[in-house]
Parts: C-alpha cells; structure tokens; sequence
C-alpha cells in the first residue's frame, strides 16, 4: 500500500509524474536563473501530459507536449532571449521580505482549504473508473467538437486568428 | 486510484503558479505562473471527465478550449510585453506603469 492506494504501475506513475511536476513547479519559483526556471517550466508541463495519459485523455495528453512543451516553452525562451536585461541593478527578482511571506502564508492558507474540502467531500464513485472509454478518445473529442460543440469551436479559430494578427501588431516596430 | 490525489495535485500547482504570480518582479516569469494555473485547471478538468459517474468526454473538450485561449493569452502577452521592452528597456513588473493614473 502506498499512501492507502494499492500498489499498482498507474499508482507508481502517478506518484513519480506527481514528484516531477512539484518538484519542477518548486525549481520554477526558487532558481535564480531566469533560463533555468524555462527548463523547469518543460519539466512541469511534461509531467502534467503524462497525468493526462494516465486518466485515459491520450489525445489532450500529445496536444499538451505539442502545444505547451513545445510551443510556449520555446516562445517563453525565446522572450527571456529577447528581453535579457543587460542593467543588474536590481538583483532582486521577487518580492522580499514581510510582503513574501504574508504572500506564501495567504497562498498556503488557500491550499490548504481547497486540500481539506477535496478530502472531506465524498465524491460519487464511477464503476467503470478503470476503462471508462471503450473506443478511441480520439473518435469521440472529434464527435464532440464537429456535432456537440461546433459553434465554440468556430469562435477559438476566430479567437485564435485575431489573437494572432493583435500580437504581430503589438509586437511590430512602429516607424515614425 | 481514485479522483482526490489528482485533484490534490491540482491545488498543488495552483498554489505554486499562484505564489509565483503575486511574487515574481520579472514578467515573463508572471506570465509563466499565469500557464501553471491553467494547467492545474486542466488537470481538474480531465480528472473530473474520467471519474465522472458518467464517464463522457466533455472535460477533455473543455481542456482542449482551455489550451487554445492559452496559447491566444501567451501570444498577445509577449508581444504586448516585447512592445514594452522596446520603450522602457525592462522586464520588470513595478515599470509597467505606463496607464496608471
């Protein structure tokens, strides 16, 4: 028994991409290195993919390592390239002091209640939690988006096309 | 296993990305902690659509919604914050105070 759950390879996975992922999540937010911390950020978004794996979400899983792993990491570095800060005058890249520690005290606080409620609750438990989908995950998200969900579909390409054009004209140089 | 230890995972993270948002002075890493909330969201999005007593699809649908209004928010932030680098020369959040009146 680990932790009240019986040792199984989707228990033992879970506990090892658990680790991954807060531990990279604690790097994240300690190392000084602002290109350390973009590595870091690979680390925890990896490991959030393969927590999905593990719920049976395979599609959403590789959607992940593309989408975030990939793309926002690499445009995340690539950022932190760009606005490199050549001025090291201020060497302190968090807020110090009181204001940091009421901060973690407040956030502590907050997980710890949303911790206590997850555990107090009794939530209904599926029959069928080790193989809920009997087909393709892949067959049934495209059902979804093309019959059930079409008009929001529509509207993220919308969104993502003036997303799209919004950045390169924010980002473009101006000449006067 | 069960539905809690994924969604403890999911406040967890949130906590972390949370802590780094109200913290961090530099604002690509801000924007960093915004992702890591997302993606706990996510993570209670997907656990919830396989241990629902029903299971059904839709969670995953909503986290793929989720992922894409990401990538637009990550897209328009760095180029708003690339725009800024180019007036003040600094990635720092307290210089951001351009429409503070």
């Amino acid at each position: 028994m680990l932790f009240g759950f019986p040792i199984t390879g989707e228990t033992v996975a879970y506990f090892v991409l658990a680790l991954i992922i807060i531990t990279s999540g604690v790097f994240l937010m300690t190392l000084r290195n602002v290109m350390h911390m973009a590595l870091a950020l690979g680390g925890v978004f990896l490991g959030v993919a393969g927590i999905f794996i593990i719920l049976g979400a395979d599609f959403v899983g590789i959607v992940q390592v593309m989408i975030y792993a990939g793309a926002i990491t690499i445009l995340m570095v690539f950022s932190l390239m760009l606005t490199h800060s050549r001025r090291k005058t201020d060497e302190e890249p968090e807020a110090g002091g009181l204001r940091g520690t009421v901060t973690f005290i407040g956030v502590a606080v907050v997980v710890g209640a949303i911790l206590l409620v997850v555990r107090k609750t009794s939530w209904p438990v599926s029959p069928t939690a080790l193989q809920p989908f009997h087909q393709s995950t892949v067959l049934l998200i495209a059902d979804a988006l093309f019959h059930t969900y079409t008009i929001q579909f529509e509207l993220v390409s919308a969104l993502l096309t003036t997303a799209l054009v919004g950045a390169v004209i924010i980002a473009r140089k101006e000449e006067q | 296993m069960a539905l809690q230890p994924f969604l403890a995972l999911g406040a967890i993270l949130f906590g972390i990305g949370l802590y780094g948002a109200l913290t961090k002075r530099n604002l690509i890493i801000v924007l960093i902690s915004v992702e890591m909330m997302l993606n706990a969201a996510n993570i209670n999005l997907v656990a919830f659509s396989h241990f629902a007593v029903t299971p059904n699809v839709d969670g995953q649908v909503y986290a793929l919604f989720n992922i894409a209004i990401a990538a637009a928010e990550v897209a328009v932030g760095l180029a708003i914050l690339l725009s800024f680098f180019r007036i003040r020369n600094s990635s720092d959040v307290r210089d951001v105070n351009l429409m503070k009146w």
